[in-house]
């Protein structure tokens, strides 16, 4: 429900680095937020944009990758600075499953996080497969271990577990486990490899995917992908929503609103 | 001819409701899902000659009673948004064209290429509130309104609507103008101007500071305004502005408009508002013996 012309101001507590290109950054206020749901995040006099709640409740924060200038100006942003948020928005992963399966590619591992702890926390046995061009870009590595799970990485430079792709490791552990869940954010062409996992091995999924975003609320239609939106259907999908989206990993829709090829 | 069937200059539609212009409707494949969920006819995205990005977020305001927004006319350009308007096509309910643009002969080219993709008719978009040298800014004077739709209608065969702004001190003076100038319909209200101020960072929301306010805020001043209009013209009226019930819409209806228009209750409601919308006048009617939409239309002038 909008409270307070549904934005709210925050005061920034803490910026830790957790790779040389990511930070989170904690807010003095809670944030009750399903795992994989989004907030709006107001720079002031910059730019508004959405952001995965990676820490949801108490200790609120996002954690995010400098892609432009709405993120550099957040990321040099100091303690007691105040920025706006509203939301949480979208539909988040719903928790299901015996023994998970999570890939996350890059910031990906931002909507991530919250489902491995609730779902480690639920009992469930979780395997995480990590991906990352380099060692260093490795996100939430001790986060995932300390939580309980099982992690596997992969890196395009080969400087730590395994080198090569996400999807690679994950076919890996899909054939040789009994997983009766999969979960995945990062670059679509990693979701789109894991879809086609999802079909051979039966094992069913759900993906957290991005698209431009105005509104945030369901009314624009900016972040339109085959009339499903991102932010009131998604972010995340199940894979049968997934395999109907013919504009997966092919288009999507500049602010602008012409649609332009995915790389 | 069902209860709920209406004709606008000409148009048949199965029922009174349409989708305002602006919302879900920058993809066709959003316009057809609208269509499906019972629209009478859906209204496109403003277009303009050229591609724009429209205002940097954050662009819209959640309050109680409504929305105010500054997505500043986003738009691809009408040459690659005919598209979208082919795929709304395909939806199986009338299409109205939204065009906009800086000039009369700047609007009159965008609206002959929206009227050659085959629309049922064409809107002028004169009202939007939050677009610099566009919008509201060159249809807020009678004299504009009237060489714009003069100069829109030379160029195009489908019936044009001219779509006013309520931040006038007279909407009625801008739609005579509209008639005088052509006009087949008015469309009105567009959002009123608005502003939403962040008390804890002290400035407003918006990027572009100002915004346009929708939703059940803005309902009775709509209203107001069509029945202002119906005294004033003899072109059929399309209500717009909070319509988020059937009583809503009879309110419009009974004010002087064949139609209304939704966006804001999208938002509020679901796409589930358009029939619920239908449904609700249906039963109205049933039980107050009104066979069409017609016998209702106007009847609070008395
Ligand atoms: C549901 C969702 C969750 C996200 N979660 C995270 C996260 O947890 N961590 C993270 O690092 N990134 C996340 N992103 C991506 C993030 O929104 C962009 O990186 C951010 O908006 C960049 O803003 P900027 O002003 O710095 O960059 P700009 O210079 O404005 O743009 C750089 C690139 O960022 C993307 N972008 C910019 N604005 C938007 C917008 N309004 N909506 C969507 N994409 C945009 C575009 O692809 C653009 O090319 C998420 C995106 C979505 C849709
Ligand atoms: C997000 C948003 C975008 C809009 N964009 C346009 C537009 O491009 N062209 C236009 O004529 N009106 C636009 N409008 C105005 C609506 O079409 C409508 O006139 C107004 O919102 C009042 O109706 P409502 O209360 O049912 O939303 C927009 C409204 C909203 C909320």
């Amino acid at each position: 429900m909008p409270i307070d012309n549904g934005i709210r101001a925050f005061a920034i507590t803490e910026q830790i680095d957790e790779t040389p290109t990511i930070r989170t950054v904690h807010l003095d206020g809670s944030m009750h937020a399903q795992p994989g749901q989004f907030v709006m995040v107001w720079v002031p006099g910059k730019d508004e944009f959405p952001m995965s709640v990676s820490y949801p409740g108490e200790l609120f924060g996002i954690t995010y990758k400098v892609a432009g200038e709405g993120t550099r100006h957040l990321s040099v942003m100091k303690p007691g600075e105040k920025i706006g948020v509203r939301g949480p928005y979208g539909k988040g992963y719903s928790i299901e499953g015996e023994s998970i399966l999570a890939v996350a590619g890059g910031t990906g591992m931002a909507a991530l996080a919250p489902m491995v702890d609730l779902a480690v926390a639920s009992g469930a046995s979780v395997d995480v497969v990590l991906g990352a061009r380099t060692q260093s870009e490795l996100l939430f590595r001790t986060r995932c271990e300390r939580s309980g799970a099982a992690v596997h990485i992969t890196t395009d430079d080969g400087s730590d577990g395994s080198k090569g792709l996400a999807t690679d490791k994950a076919r890996e552990l899909l054939e040789a486990g009994d997983h009766d869940m999969m979960y995945t954010c990062g670059p679509e062409r990693m979701i789109v490899g894991l879809l086609e996992l999802s079909g051979t091995t039966g094992v069913p999924m759900q993906a957290s995917l991005e698209r431009y975003m105005k509104c945030g609320i369901g009314i624009c239609d900016s972040c339109a992908i085959d009339g499903k939106h991102v932010c009131v259907d998604g972010p995340v999908f199940s894979h049968e929503v997934l395999s109907k989206l013919s504009d997966l990993g092919r288009t999507r829709l500049n602010p602008s609103g012409g649609r332009i090829p995915i790389e | 001819m069902t209860e709920l069937e209406v004709d606008i200059a000409g148009i048949r539609m199965r029922n009174p409701t349409m989708l305002a212009s602006g919302i879900l409707n920058e993809t066709g494949r959003s316009m057809v899902d609208i269509a499906k969920a019972g629209a009478g006819a859906v209204v496109t995205k403003s277009v303009g000659l050229e591609p724009r990005e429209g205002h940097t977020n954050p662009c819209i305001v959640e309050l109680e009673c409504g929305l105010i927004n500054a997505m500043g006319l986003p738009n691809p350009g009408i040459d690659a948004y005919l598209e979208e308007v082919a795929v709304a096509q395909g939806g199986g309910v009338p299409v109205i064209g939204s065009v906009f643009g800086g000039s009369e002969e700047e609007i009159a080219e965008v609206a002959r290429r929206m009227a050659s993709a085959g629309v049922a008719a064409v809107e002028l978009n004169l009202s939007c509130p939050h677009a610099e040298g566009l919008g509201a800014e060159i249809g807020s004077t009678p004299d504009m309104v009237e060489r714009i739709c003069r100069a829109v209608k030379a160029g195009v065969e489908v019936p044009i609507f001219a779509k006013l702004t309520p931040n006038t001190s007279s909407i009625a003076s801008l739609a005579s103008a509209a008639e005088e100038g052509g006009a087949d319909g008015i469309v009105a209200i567009n959002t009123l101007k608005a502003m939403a101020i962040c008390p804890e960072l002290g400035r407003p929301i918006l990027s572009n500071r100002f915004g346009g306010l929708s939703g059940k805020a803005v309902r009775a001043v709509g209203v107001r305004c069509v029945y202002e209009i119906f005294d004033a013209v003899t072109i059929p009226i399309i209500g717009v502005g909070g319509v988020t019930t059937s009583k809503d819409a009879l309110e419009y209806i009974m004010a002087g408009a064949t139609a209304v228009q939704m966006g804001t209750a999208i938002w509020s409601e679901g796409v589930g508002v358009f029939s619920d919308v239908c449904d609700g006048l249906a039963k109205f009617m049933k039980a107050n013996d009104y066979g069409s939409v017609e016998e209702m239309k106007g009847i609070a002038h008395r």
